[in-house]
């Protein structure tokens, strides 16, 4: 940890134009992966611009979508009544994620831009691309067990570690952002990127650009929809390999399905060829498994994660399953 | 509820005497006092795991904004006796413990190599920072399974034939071999870390030149003491250690460690009190862990279920400067009636820090093969484990051919397969499901020393009828001080409310180091020698009164009870015991008492502690994920003093083999020799969801052999036994036999 300034504007505006002056300030929310981060040297801001104050906690209905401020707490978001009647399977993922300590500190916007959680990442003494571009990548031949089986590079394995996002990028998600030149909208699938040759460029996201807000559509997956996490232990502990499953069922025929894993890629990784495959069909194990494979095309594992290869279509599976048996 | 306080204390599930200040806070811990003008002290650990310094550059840390001084092997003070040690000091191991900046050699990777005091904990953690160091990197060896053939006998074995670590042949060497039912298998665990909750902290003051206090993490007081003492070459009196409050320590507190010498070194430098606190990545390298481990066992059995032969072979891991042995395969030699039994030790020296003892240290390890091969064994001559341990219960220990003190496996065994439903349990596995959730059902025993040592308590009775007694144990969670306050009311007759118990400082009475489940053994026997001198003294006052009321009174003929004394046969004349030092004149009473084991006893009986844990697991079949659903431990541990603590001990060792069984376990780079899973998040412990309902249950029988107070030790066999129970359920319900450690998801789907 290295000494640094701490500020805490109450306008949007300032913590925008203090982080996209200066290069070394960082935006500050829950503070439960930064200051991590900081303890260990791996981040290292002169700055930290504290946005707690700016009011971007409200959770509410807007033109058919709901509008989840990017200060919402986690846990506030999981327990939220709109959000338990609108998107399930988004308080579902939220509730899969981390300890009811830290949900009730992480913010939506801070756990759309947490950091991986590769050992190489958080250790300084190991060489690690994403951290020091150039100095190599220590997972490939390493440990890497929670790593990529999608998308990866010969520069970076690492996944992204959220619950949340996987959920966020099922349900076609829109980022609403706001940055010194003005205000954009970046579809949930496109927040996040994948490694190629700079695993050191984390997100879409701009130096300066502020989350506001993440609209999630209204859409008909209400009822039948399962997130589904595998991990080490039964609570606090980041996925081996999560599914997030939701279909529209007319009877016992899919009509349309969302799709998408985590604990598999560097984003949140939406399986749409799956999900075309899945519309039309009969929901049973059967189709099901069919699903699975197609989504599983083109994966690729390493040394210590080939039992994703496996455990992946498994839960692709068992997901698809309990959402269709949920009501 | 009000019968706690009056007589017949023991057994009673009191309230802890500390448990409010515990959780208010109240509660003072090492690291959280504050002395006037106390500096900060970092650690700065190695990057390397082998190879020495080539340079170090401190100048940037020393003008960093409030250093006092940046220390390392070329400016350190020296330490003019330097011999950190072990506590329970004997036998010592071979080798030497890690001296802090004693010279440039590097031993492992974090290895601490500099320290950095500064004004204030932020500006401490800054300037470590910016400390370079460059190295000679040297290769190292740290992969267990790449070494394994350089392993070797432990050298105090080497030394002494008869030291217990040499092999072992009971019968025919490796009988099991040609026998026509066998099993071979072999076991891994990883290493894995104590991670109490609180870190390791010491806060040093040098109070004059010569005059030491240190309130510090540990689990020995006196041990500390005369460490420091040597190190320092000052007299054992000069130095004060203070750990009142010890938040866990499951055996890390059981050396002295480098840390807390540097902080100490850092005190004398700035002249100021220091104060250090390790981070969590640091308890991962630099307070011992239980080593990894591979075990080999074979194994042959009649159709009838008669176990002919057990070989046992282990190498565990230890440090290249110092040799760390456990006893892994004591289980193995007196546990079952086999007439054939071999055991085979080694040890295993890394480029890796010294392993320490951690909860039920080498019985766990070695527990966890055995009881899975028992298991394994059972399914050969398909046999009912529990029937298959019953035919093979020994009713004397084959291996010291002495009979127990006492041993009541038998009726634990039973309470437990009862409670946990064992009737439900299927021989052939994946019979038994919860919807699409496959149901097993197994047990592991476990058993330990039932140790007791030397320990001295002095008792002060007050004229207002209060009781103060102190020892110089420590508390790092079970209890101690609520059991001795209720051994005490027992005892002497007096309410607990009217008794204080105070621990954790080296000004008090000699205690033994908190290890090897031995405490209330121990000390309990010490309180129980107080008490009666006590009585003693106070029937004396009494009968030699000039009212004779009490005329021709002896310890035998007099009742106490709630605070009085009365005559048995005639209750209505009765004195308080206040009132009975004022008769005297007398302000206080004050007696000290010394017990010990009896070690003739020692040598007509074997002393063990022994438990059966039963666990019911739910598996997916299609995802690996694995619940721990139910769990019995039932044990034989003599008198059971406090119910609640007891069954505290019982379920926190449970929660401790679930860790064992199926998410603890250290990673490491080979490459670089350094850990990838050093934080919390990386470094699996059970949390609340992967604890089940767990009961506890005690036979509570007395050993009076063992002590007056008829206890054997808990806190070991909490947890000995309950990782094979786990893995044996795994395999009940899938039919999938894992033998390494810990059992994840991934490695069930990758069978
Ligand atoms: C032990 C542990 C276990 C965990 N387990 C899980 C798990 O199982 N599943 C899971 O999903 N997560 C898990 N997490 C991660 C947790 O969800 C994140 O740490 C949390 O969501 C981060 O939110 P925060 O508000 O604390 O972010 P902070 O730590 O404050 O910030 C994180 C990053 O986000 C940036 N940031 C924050 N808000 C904004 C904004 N509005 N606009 C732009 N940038 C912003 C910050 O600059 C910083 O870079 C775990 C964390 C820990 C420590
Ligand atoms: S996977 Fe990515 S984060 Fe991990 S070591 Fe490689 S480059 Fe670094």
């Amino acid at each position: 940890m290295i000494p640094f300034q701490y500020v805490k504007p109450s306008k949007p505006k300032a913590a925008i134009d203090t982080v996209a002056k200066d290069q070394t300030a960082m935006f500050i929310a829950g503070g439960t992966n930064l200051v991590d981060l900081m303890k260990r040297d791996v981040l290292n801001p002169e700055k930290l611009v504290d946005i707690n104050k700016l009011p971007l906690r409200k959770i509410e209905r807007e033109n058919g979508t709901v509008r989840i401020g990017a200060l919402a707490l986690n846990g506030a978001v999981a327990e939220d009544k709109l959000v338990l009647e609108k998107h399930p399977l988004l308080s579902q993922a939220l509730n899969a994620g981390a300890s009811a300590q830290l949900r009730n500190m992480a913010t939506v916007g801070g756990n759309m831009m947490q950091r991986v959680r590769c050992p190489y990442y958080y250790d300084t003494a190991m060489p690690c691309n994403k951290r020091e571009p150039g100095t190599g990548c220590s997972a490939i031949e390493g440990y890497n067990r929670m790593h990529a089986i999608f998308g990866h590079s010969d520069k970076c394995i690492a996944v992204n570690p959220s619950d949340m996002n996987v959920a966020l990028v099922a349900l076609d998600a829109v980022v609403l952002v706001s940055g010194p030149k003005g205000d954009r909208k970046i579809p949930f699938g496109e927040f996040h990127r994948l490694p190629g040759d700079t695993p050191h460029i984390h997100t879409n996201l701009q130096q300066g650009e502020l989350i506001m807000a993440v609209d999630v559509p209204e859409n008909p997956y209400t009822k039948n929809v399962h997130y589904l996490k595998v991990r080490d232990r039964n609570s606090y502990a980041f996925a081996l390999v999560s599914v997030a499953a939701a279909l529209d069922l007319d009877g016992s025929n899919i009509k349309s399905a969302r799709l998408a894993m985590g604990g598999v890629a560097h984003k949140p990784w939406r399986l749409q060829e799956a999900e075309q495959f899945l519309a039309g069909k009969p929901a049973n194990e059967a189709t099901f498994r069919q699903a699975a494979e197609v989504a599983m095309r083109g994966a690729k594992a390493f040394e210590h994660n080939q039992f994703k290869l496996k455990l992946g279509p498994n839960t692709i599976v068992q997901a698809l399953k309990n959402a269709a048996g949920a009501v | 509820m009000k019968d706690y306080f009056f007589q017949d204390t023991v057994g009673k599930p009191m309230d802890r005497v500390d448990g409010r200040q515990k959780v208010t806070g109240a509660a003072k811990y090492s690291a959280e006092y504050e002395l006037p003008n106390m500096a900060h002290a970092v650690l700065v650990g190695s990057t390397i795991a082998r190879g020495s310094i080539k340079s170090i550059d401190t100048k940037r840390a020393e003008n960093a904004p409030g250093v006092l001084a940046v220390l390392h092997y070329q400016n350190s003070i020296k330490v003019p006796g330097y011999v950190q040690e072990a506590h329970p000091t004997e036998p010592k191991p071979a080798g030497k413990p890690l001296q802090v900046f004693i010279d440039n050699q590097i031993h492992f990777n974090d290895q601490p190599i500099a320290v950095v005091v500064a004004d204030t904990l932020e500006r401490a953690m800054y300037a470590a920072k910016l400390v370079k160091v460059q190295y000679n990197v040297e290769k190292h060896a740290t992969d267990f399974h790449q070494n394994v053939s350089k392993a070797v006998l432990p050298t105090v074995a080497k030394r002494n034939p008869k030291h217990g670590l040499n092999d072992y042949v009971r019968g025919k060497e490796d009988a099991y071999k040609t026998e026509p039912l066998k099993i071979e298998s072999e076991y891994v665990i990883p290493t894995e870390f104590h991670n109490p909750m609180e870190l390791q902290s010491i806060i040093a003051h040098w109070e004059a030149d010569n005059k030491l206090t240190v309130y510090d993490k540990t689990q020995a007081v006196i041990g500390t003491q005369n460490a420091f003492a040597k190190d320092w070459g000052i007299p054992v009196q000069n130095v004060k250690v203070i750990a009142t409050y010890v938040g866990g320590a499951f055996g890390n507190g059981l050396h002295t460690w480098p840390h807390e010498t540097a902080a100490i070194i850092a005190a004398k430098k700035v002249n100021r009190p220091v104060k250090l606190m390790l981070t969590r990545e640091q308890m991962f390298t630099m307070v011992g862990y239980r080593p990894h481990a591979w075990q080999k066992v074979g194994m042959s059995a009649t159709k009838d279920g008669k176990i002919t032969a057990i070989t046992h072979e282990a190498i565990g891991q230890t440090s290249s400067y110092e040799e760390f042995t456990e006893s892994t395969l004591q289980q193995t030699r007196m546990m079952y009636t086999s007439p054939n039994v071999t055991t085979r030790y080694r040890i295993l020296p890394l480029n890796v820090s010294t392993p320490i003892w951690m909860r039920g240290p080498g019985e766990a390890t070695g527990a966890f093969a055995l009881e899975c091969a028992l298991d394994e064994m059972a399914y050969v001559i398909g046999m009912d484990p529990l029937e298959f341990r019953l035919i093979n219960h020994t009713d004397k220990d084959p291996e010291k051919n002495l009979p127990w003190s006492t041993k009541y496996l038998k009726e634990a065994m039973q309470m437990g397969a009862e409670k946990i439903g064992w009737r439900k349990r299927q021989l052939q596995p994946g019979m038994v499901k919860n919807g699409e959730w496959l149901v097993g059902y197994g047990m592991g025993v476990g058993t330990f020393g039932a140790n007791r040592g030397r320990a001295k308590v002095k008792a002060t009775l007050h004229k207002d009828g209060t009781l103060v007694m102190q020892s110089a144990t420590t508390d790092i969670g079970p209890g101690t001080g609520t059991a001795m306050v209720q051994i005490a009311a027992q005892n002497l007759g007096l309410p607990p409310e009217k008794i204080v118990f105070e621990l954790g400082s080296s000004l008090y009475p000699p205690s033994p180091s908190q290890g090897g489940s031995a405490t209330v053994a121990t000390v309990g026997s010490a309180v129980h020698a107080v008490c009666q001198v006590l009585k003693k003294r106070l029937t004396s006052m009494v009968a030699g009164n000039s009212d004779t009321s009490f005329k021709g009174a002896t310890v035998e003929n007099l009742t106490f009870k709630d605070g009085y004394v009365s005559l048995t046969a005639s209750p209505s004349a009765r004195l308080s015991f206040g009132d009975i030092l004022k008769q005297q004149n007398l302000p206080e009473l004050e007696v000290t008492e010394e017990s010990s084991p009896d070690a003739s006893l020692r040598q007509k009986y074997s002393m063990y502690s022994y438990s059966v844990h039963f666990a019911e697991v739910q598996v997916h079949p299609l995802t690996g994920q694995i619940r721990v659903t139910n769990m019995v431990s039932c044990a034989d541990a003599g008198t059971i003093i406090n119910a609640k603590t007891a069954g505290n001990q019982m379920i926190g060792g449970a929660v401790g083999g679930i860790g064992m069984a199926l998410t603890e376990g250290a990673i490491m780079d080979h490459r670089f020799g350094r850990y990838v899973t050093k934080d919390l998040a990386e470094y699996h412990v059970p949390v609340h969801a992967d604890a089940p309902n767990i009961s506890s249950l005690f036979v509570n029988k007395p050993d009076l052999i063992n002590n007056p107070n008829g206890t054997k030790g808990i806190g070991e066999i909490a947890i000995i036994g309950v990782a094979p129970a786990i893995a044996n359920a795994i395999f009940n319900a899938t039919g999938k036999r894992i033998r390494e450690l810990p059992i994840t998801p991934d490695k069930l789907m990758m069978v």
